[in-house]
């Protein structure tokens, strides 16, 4: 094995996605991650390759990562790696690292991969940009997506030309969008948020012709600091925000009535056949559990329909929903910046407001 | 003269307010409803030791000023008047006596109590037939022939009344002859509260303040330990004058939060409500309205803070604390009446608590001396006979 | 036993968030707030110093106003303080940073039965980064997102958040643990704290303090020795506001309930 220097630019090749499993399910981040590597891989005209790190993770889940992109799998296979842990994953996906020197590697930013990405990032000596919304090698491609997101005047801006990876994060809680660069170590590491980059279709031909390497792995139970007692999966079912094709948040404007202003939505939410989120102020206050949290610390959708109701639009909540396809506001204060984003607004009590929309839904889909 | 404050006192304003806001707002309407003493909310401010601020180290105190103290009434005051009330009858009531006037035996014996907040202290001038008049005083307090002290009469109006443990009274202890006048002979004790022969009698309803525990006290055939003198004999006069010119200090910082509470809560409304199309802040009657009261406000904080650094710095402060107290005491019923009117019909409901500050505004110019006491003290200090 | 708790003052983007012309954020106009997150993982530390009397020392880079937070955290029990602060250190990434810090706790030595606490994330970031990075360059097992710690002698127990539930997980000391808010409930300074803490010591670790620190590559610190770099920033183009309804009564939401039928949005 070649001495390894991440300052030896040249010496990398490929895109990596880190696919992680959990059960020996592989996490649907896995296959976002997958699709969007997928392009930068042909943009860079390389290999894409997925890393699997489990135990007895069945084959089929491995050749099906074909299916959104990967030319090849790299599987780790160990007792020690069937649940995560720090100091396990990261020696395998170095020492993995250490000997294929890929140049991009980009890992979902779950709470297992903002732990992981950062160890390995400090152990293989290179940078990690956290939370990317957007990636780019090719200029070209990376200009044309200024175009339609900032108010830069793309045609008449200077524009380095390299295929580094472009990595852009909404800095600030998102007032300004940021694209970091990683240019003299490799690999350029990135963690994105799941649900932010669409997943390909399943492609039977791709899953078909992949490969799946099986790699030797040498991790020794004394490599591991951390020893896991147990692993417990919330008695109540999560949220499912991120997939959600209708949500309905409410935000401080229900503080009056928290009791009835959450009854009231969770109506409006199943006449749409949605789902209830909310602002940080709500979880704040405890009148929701944590995972019902749309923004920059909770999660991003991008719904057919938010429904935002007494939530001012701070910044913090408007990076989780602005890209939703139809948003509607209700707030009483017509100055409220949600209004800013809305696609339809109306100022007006959400405790009035909201039963009487709910009602109107209700009566046009009984008409159908 | 210093208008700042010091580092120390900016970072304990913080500290008061993050309290008070968090700890003490979100209870301060249940303890005016229910008339409940913020017993838990006593607790926690011991255990940041809140109830000893400016004693010394080693009687278990924080070993801070008198100002630093006056700003934790004054923060407690904006959102809760009667937890305000709590702390400064205990510190300027009672600590502060010990602490000025006790012997080492007895400042050794109370003030880690009281500064721990594990004791609550108060303060016995009051009787049905005499307040601030202490020649009107009838309890008397008797030397036995084991030399202890055999205590009757009865006190009222009592802040802290009812969860108190130590009380400082004032009692009749004899007779003097004064410029060929036969005068009571006034002395102070320290009663505690489990001391035979003392009760805690009847609870007072109150307009305002209604969560501070304002109770008699009944004393019969109370007998206490010859060492519990407070002071030297036939100086409990001047003890309990001395001691209310702190107390009006606190009441005034009491008085000060309360207007500075009110005003913060109107500027909120009034940017909020909307009538004619417009906010009610963007009429000029607010404007000029609310201008008015944080001036006279600030200047009220002025007097306050700089009667707490003479005290601190042990100069003559009696007209100073009156001064204090009467600025800012009739300015906080002012304020807090003119904040009920810009709120309009909501400022007389209960919804909002610029009504419950308007009626605790109104003790401050009552008790620890009227308004009309301190004029008395104020014209006596500067010559008008 | 000690505890060294890695700390951050962010600005407070909760309330009114000033932004330059150029739509940055104005650092200068926003009131500074200590990170929440850190402030759990300074509570975890006080407990602990309540339970078994150990020693607990913050740690914080930034510029000197941070002194004012470090003071705070003093007044809240912490015994002493460690401000890393100097113009080389400014522009630092993640990787940098962690570098950095490492450096300085390196310095203030780890002794086999510590514990270094930081928090999950900073507001200002949102990164999650900076503590991973500093206990791989100390070679210290990681526990992240902890929600319940434990201590027992050398051995600490830990809840770890999961996105639909938890581990518990068990490491010995010397390690790095990250905090979330949810950890506990950060006590106020207290009074006799506040007069305390400016006689406490309080050590500034500029980049001659730092410089020979094995741990520092003084070439990969700083905005130039950083890895990543900023490419381009731009601010997002406002997004053209929509229609607003007027009226809020039952024809106002019967044709938005119309609006929406004719898009077949349901």
């Amino acid at each position: 094995m070649a001495e390894f220097n991440s300052k030896d630019t040249a010496a990398f090749k490929g895109v990596w996605v880190f696919c992680e499993q959990r059960e020996g399910v592989i996490m649907s981040i896995s296959y976002q991650l997958l699709s969007e590597g997928r392009k930068l891989a042909n943009d860079l005209g390389v290999e894409l390759c997925g890393v699997v790190l489990g135990s007895q993770v069945k084959e089929d889940y491995l050749k099906a990562l074909g299916g959104y992109g990967a030319d090849k799998v790299y599987y780790c296979d160990s007792p020690l790696l069937k649940d995560y842990t720090t100091d396990g994953y990261t020696k395998v996906l170095c020492d993995l690292i250490e000997d294929k020197k890929p140049e991009i590697f980009l890992i979902g930013a779950t709470n297992l991969g903002r732990d992981l990405g950062p160890r390995c990032a400090a152990r293989l000596h290179t940078g990690l940009t956290a939370d990317c919304t957007h990636l780019d090698v090719d200029v070209a491609k990376y200009k044309e997506f200024l175009k339609t997101t900032s108010t830069i005047d793309v045609d008449n801006t200077a524009f380095e030309e390299n295929t580094n990876l472009k990595m852009t994060r909404p800095a600030f809680g998102g007032h300004l969008m940021a694209t970091i660069i990683c240019p003299r170590f490799r690999p350029q590491m990135s963690t994105v948020r799941p649900g932010v980059m669409q997943t390909q279709p399943y492609d039977e031909a791709g899953a078909a012709k992949t490969v799946v390497e099986k790699v030797a792995v040498k991790l020794d139970k004394s490599d591991i600091g951390v020893e896991i007692l147990e692993i417990k999966k919330a008695a109540k079912k999560m949220v499912d925000l991120i997939g959600a094709d209708v949500v309905v948040s409410v935000g401080r404007g229900i503080s009056k009535d928290p009791e009835k202003g959450l009854a009231m939505a969770q109506d409006l939410a199943n006449a749409l056949g949605g789902v209830l989120g909310c602002s940080r102020a709500v979880v704040d206050a405890g009148w929701l559990e944590a995972d019902h949290q749309v923004g920059q610390t909770g999660k991003t959708v991008h719904p057919r329909i938010y429904v935002a109701l007494g939530i001012s639009g701070a910044i913090q909540h408007k990076a989780g929903m602005q890209d939703s396809e139809c948003i509607i506001a209700v707030n009483k204060n017509a100055d409220a910046p949600i209004f800013e984003c809305a696609s339809y607004g109306i100022v007006g009590d959400i405790f009035k407001v909201t039963p009487m929309l709910t009602e109107a839904i209700k009566a046009v889909k009984a008409s159908k | 003269m210093d208008f700042h404050l010091t580092r120390e006192q900016e970072m304990l304003r913080k500290m008061y307010r993050d309290f008070a806001e968090n700890e003490v707002k979100p209870l301060a309407q249940q303890v005016d409803e229910e008339e409940m003493f913020p017993e838990a909310t006593v607790k926690k401010m011991a255990k940041l030791g809140m109830m000893g601020i400016y004693f010394p180290k080693e009687y278990g105190g924080a070993g801070g000023d008198v100002l630093s103290y006056i700003m934790a009434v004054e923060e407690l005051s904006k959102v809760c008047g009667t937890t305000g009330v709590v702390l400064s009858a205990h510190t300027s009531l009672c600590c502060n006596p010990i602490f000025e006037y006790g012997t080492e035996e007895q400042k050794k014996a109370y003030l880690p109590k009281l500064c721990s907040g594990e004791w609550l202290g108060a303060f016995g001038l009051t009787e049905p037939g005499a307040g601030t008049d202490a020649q009107g005083q009838q309890t008397v307090a008797v030397k036995d022939e084991n030399g202890n002290w055999v205590l009757n009469g009865s006190k009222i109006f009592i802040t802290n009344a009812g969860y108190a443990n130590v009380f400082i009274i004032i009692a009749v202890t004899g007779v003097v002859e004064k410029r060929g006048r036969k005068m009571k002979e006034i002395s102070a004790f320290i009663v505690e509260r489990t001391d035979k022969g003392f009760s805690v009698g009847k609870h007072e309803k109150k307009m305002g303040i209604k969560g501070s525990s304002t109770c008699e006290l009944v004393f019969e055939d109370c007998v206490i330990p010859g060492d519990r003198l407070l002071g030297k004999q036939g100086k409990g006069f001047n003890i309990a004058m001395a001691t209310l010119d702190g107390g009006r200090i606190g009441v005034a910082a009491q008085a000060l939060g309360i207007a500075e509470g009110a005003i913060a809560e109107t500027i909120a409304y009034t940017k909020e409500r909307v009538q004619f199309g417009r906010r009610i802040s963007q009429f000029q009657n607010t404007q000029f309205e609310l201008a008015n009261m944080y001036a006279h406000t600030e200047a009220a904080k002025w007097l306050v803070y700089s009667a707490a650094m003479k005290k601190n710095a042990h100069e003559p402060f009696s007209a100073d604390a009156a001064m204090a107290k009467l600025v800012a005491a009739e300015n906080a019923s002012d304020v807090t009446r003119r904040c009920v009117q810009l709120f309009g019909g909501y400022g007389y409901t209960r919804e909002y608590p610029v009504e419950r500050m308007m009626r605790d505004a109104k003790i401050t110019e009552i008790y620890e001396g009227t308004a009309e006491v301190q004029r008395m003290v104020i014209s006596g200090a500067i010559g008008v006979k | 036993m000690k505890c060294i708790v890695c700390v951050k003052q962010v600005p407070d983007t909760s309330g009114v968030v000033a932004v330059k012309e150029d739509g940055t954020m104005d650092r200068s106009k926003m009131p500074t707030i200590t990170n929440h997150d850190d402030l759990a993982a300074v509570e975890a530390a006080l407990e602990l110093k309540d339970a078994t009397g150990c020693e607990v020392v913050v740690v914080s880079m930034g510029p000197p106003p941070a002194e004012g937070m470090l003071r705070e955290l003093l007044a809240m029990g912490a015994d002493r303080a460690v401000l890393i602060s100097g113009r080389e250190f400014g522009g630092s990434d993640t990787y940098a940073t962690s570098q950095i810090i490492a450096g300085a706790i390196h310095k203030i030595g780890v002794e086999p039965d510590d514990i270094v606490l930081c928090g999950r994330q900073a507001i200002d970031g949102d990164t999650a980064q900076v503590g991973p990075q500093i206990a791989e360059k100390l070679h210290l097992p990681q526990v992240s997102y902890a929600a319940e710690i434990k201590v027992e002698g050398n051995s600490v127990t830990v809840k770890r958040l999961l996105e639909d539930g938890y581990m518990m997980l068990k490491v010995n000391t010397p390690c790095l643990i990250t905090c979330v808010k949810e950890l506990n409930q950060p006590r106020y300074m207290s009074v006799p704290g506040i007069f305390e803490c400016y006689q406490k010591p309080l050590e500034i670790f500029d980049y001659e303090a730092l410089k020979d620190e094995p741990l520092i590559d003084p070439d990969t610190i700083g905005l130039k020795g950083s890895p990543t770099n900023v490419y381009k920033s731009f601010s997002p183009p406002v997004k053209g506001a929509g229609m607003m309804l007027e009226g809020a009564d039952k024809a106002t939401v019967d044709q938005l309930v119309g609006i929406l039928d004719g898009k077949h949005l349901i």
